[in-house]
């Protein structure tokens, strides 16, 4: 997973509320058997006008005008703002991968949904909860001004703003150590394997049923 | 101190570790896998040179693709042909038992692994499928997860977690004739709203939860997701245990007398305390039906569609705009007016004996209206399809003009070939009612089997409560 210290990147506004992990990625695209290459079918029925298949040429496809990411202001986005409860319904970790293909590294709302933040984490995407009134006046700012951009700072847990102000933003201790280094959970896990050992000895013995080896 | 939840107890019993920065590792007794969020978590092992930590604590079954047609000819479509037949030589490599496409017991996860008593009380199940909750009606604590962490399950048998906050969702009372499980899910779902679980594990509890079948408290459970919670739960009672007993991959002998006697305790302590509580009336819930694009979008089918212009939150009406521009459907409609072309009976939600029961029930002597162009019911498992027959349900939807298909998620999400044509309207009996769900532009509207049922033969939605008996001849 590739680390996330410090960006400062284009922010595109998704304007609506309970965005769905189908809307970010529909299930026709959940038939492939890898993890990338998911990019150009993000928000697939909304960003263009036809249906998309798996196997499609994308280039040659009818672009949605009115679908914010086709605006050519928004070209190389890598903050997104969004509303609340962003990547609800299904668990699909294609819908992170999908939006990290695309070129996305910061997901900014008021609220998410839960296996959506989680899945972030796992991608090398930082999601960022900020108050509504926050989020109002990004939004605001966004369409206002072309170009806007924002620096998101892990390590200070803070976003400058374009004008110099400062917003701070919380981030989980163990998350962030994990995003910021970029390390692998597993590797993580691993290093407590001993636990593990002692733990599933004890379960063995309580549970006998559950081990069928 | 106050007593513990439900939920407290399944996390303190599986609790392998608290790390200082306030994670927690906690042990994961089963895993249920499918074909689509699998491939990669598996590819990721082998990248990393790593092996499956205990390949009996998995199951398999491939369901979001399958073909719900004859299965004689295989897969048509190869994309997804390639999916299935990778989870087939996943589980051929690391030993891991898959009921394939061809398998009797092959089916939905969340309809299987109940059924072969592969869900247990009182453990932890996972499954990269946000529906896991499903199996909390076991008081199992089980919940969906992203394909990290199915690959981190299959190597370390435990994930790190937050222990998320309690809440209490209580329905006391009794239903009224005719109103159901889903009818339940769907009226906690308009109250709560689709993020009001979220961060939170919930308990349903109460006499009206506790009156209903495995099979109902499983359909309440199934869509706690849709309140925005992982987690959904009941606690253990003797119906669990009756319902657990005999099955495959239940306890056996001794075994089973040590199990029923450790699941005793599987319930909140009367003085436990919850973070949050939402309490409704069992007799004050109709049947319902969904007018928009998401599952809090739900109305009483006596109900009108909502207006836009009555809301006062600026967003929340801009999304109901949005959702009746999409479904077609004019502010203040009769949702009896609300037009249908196809109905959907199927999905891990409601496609078992008990669904289809209540469906054919409906469908018992009626003829689907001309109006509908499709009428299909999809059973969660081989085994559902089997016992069905074996009760005669599949001549009477058939007689009925109904369509009988092969186990499988079908067009719950559309994977497969079954799906709706852009603008048309379903009365499904599924979960999700997000835009292209049941295919792109189409329109779904979430209901009960028996909803469904009388939906397909009076081509509308009518109440299910004024449906007259048919005449026997
Ligand atoms: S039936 Fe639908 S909701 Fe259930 S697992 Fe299949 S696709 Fe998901």
């Amino acid at each position: 997973m590739e680390a996330f210290t410090k960006l400062t990147g284009l922010v595109a506004p998704l304007d609506r509320s309970n965005v769905d992990t189908d809307a970010i990625i529909p299930k026709q695209f959940l038939k492939s058997i890898k993890r990338t290459g998911f990019g150009p079918n993000l928000f697939d029925e909304w960003r263009y006008l036809d249906h998309g298949e798996p196997g499609m040429d994308n280039s040659t496809r009818p672009l949605n005008p009115d679908f914010v990411l086709n605006q050519p202001r928004y070209e190389g986005a890598e903050i997104l703002l969004a509303r609340t409860n962003f990547g609800c319904g299904s668990s699909r970790e294609h819908a992170p991968w999908a939006l990290l293909d695309y070129g996305f590294r910061c997901v900014i709302a008021p609220s998410f949904a839960d296996i959506f933040f989680n899945n972030c984490f796992k991608n090398g995407i930082l999601p960022i909860v900020l108050e509504e009134k926050i989020v109002d006046r990004l939004f605001a700012e966004a369409a206002a001004n072309e170009g806007y951009r924002l620096t998101v700072d892990l390590e200070a847990e803070t976003i400058t703003l374009p004008d110099g102000d400062v917003i701070n933003f919380d981030v989980e201790p163990d998350r962030k150590h994990s995003l910021y280094h970029g390390l692998d959970d597993i590797g993580i896990t691993l290093q407590q394997a001993d636990a593990i050992a002692t733990y599933e000895e004890r379960r063995r013995k309580q549970v006998p049923w559950l081990f069928n080896d | 101190m106050a007593g513990k939840t439900l939920y407290d107890k399944l996390w303190d019993d599986h609790l392998v570790a608290e790390n200082p920065d306030g994670s927690a590792l906690i042990y994961i007794d089963r895993q249920l896998l499918h074909e689509v969020t699998s491939p990669q978590a598996f590819e990721g092992l082998r990248l990393a040179d790593r092996k499956p930590r205990r390949i009996d604590a998995n199951l398999a079954t491939p369901d979001h693709n399958v073909p719900t047609t004859s299965r004689a000819q295989g897969i048509d479509d190869p994309v997804s042909r390639i999916q299935v037949n990778t989870l087939d030589a996943n589980c051929t490599e690391y030993g891991i038992t898959e009921f394939t496409m061809s398998d009797t017991r092959q089916g939905i996860v969340h309809v299987v692994g109940p059924e072969q008593g592969y869900t247990l009380p009182g453990i932890t199940m996972v499954c990269g499928d946000s529906h896991t909750a499903t199996h909390g009606a076991f008081g199992t604590l089980a919940f969906g997860i992203g394909t990290s962490e199915v690959e981190h399950v299959l190597a370390t048998q435990c994930l790190r977690q937050k222990k998320m906050k309690n809440m209490l969702v209580k329905v006391d009372g009794k239903l009224g004739h005719g109103v159901t499980a889903k009818d339940i899910v769907l009226a906690v779902i308009g109250k709560t709203g689709t993020a009001g679980g979220s961060g939170h594990a919930i308990e349903f509890a109460g006499s009206a939860i506790m009156d209903l079948s495995m099979e109902a408290r499983m359909t309440i459970c199934n869509m706690a997701i849709e309140a925005g919670a992982r987690v959904g739960m009941v606690a253990v009672d003797q119906k669990t245990i009756d319902y657990v007993k005999g099955r495959p991959f239940a306890p056996k002998g001794e075994d089973w007398d040590a199990a029923v006697a450790a699941w005793q305790d599987l319930h909140s302590d009367p003085d436990a305390e919850f973070d949050t509580v939402v309490e409704l009336r069992a007799e004050d819930i109709e049947p319902q039906v969904t007018w928009g694009t998401s599952p809090e979008m739900v109305v009483p089918v006596s109900a009108r569609v909502p207006d836009p212009a009555a809301e006062t939150n600026l967003i929340k009406k801009e999304g109901m705009d949005r959702a009746l521009a999409y479904m077609g459907l004019k502010a203040n409609m009769a949702v009896g007016d609300i037009p249908l072309d196809r109905v959907f009976i199927g999905s891990c939600t409601n496609s078992r004996i008990e669904d289809l029961r209540e469906a054919a029930e409906v469908a018992r002597g009626r003829q689907v209206a001309d109006s509908i162009k499709q009428a299909m019911v999809v059973p969660g498992s081989g085994l559902v399809k089997a016992q069905a027959e074996a009760e005669g349900l599949d001549k009477i939807f058939l007689e009925a003009g109904f369509e009988w298909r092969e186990p499988g998620c079908s067009m719950c999400l559309a994977m497969n070939a079954d799906r709706l044509e852009p603008g048309e309207h379903c009365a499904s009996t599924s979960n999700r009612n997000f835009e292209g769900r049941q295919g792109q532009g189409g329109r779904t509207h979430l209901v009960s089997p028996a909803m469904a049922a009388a939906a397909a033969v009076h081509g509308r939605f009518v109440d299910i409560r004024d449906l007259e008996p048919v005449q026997e001849h």
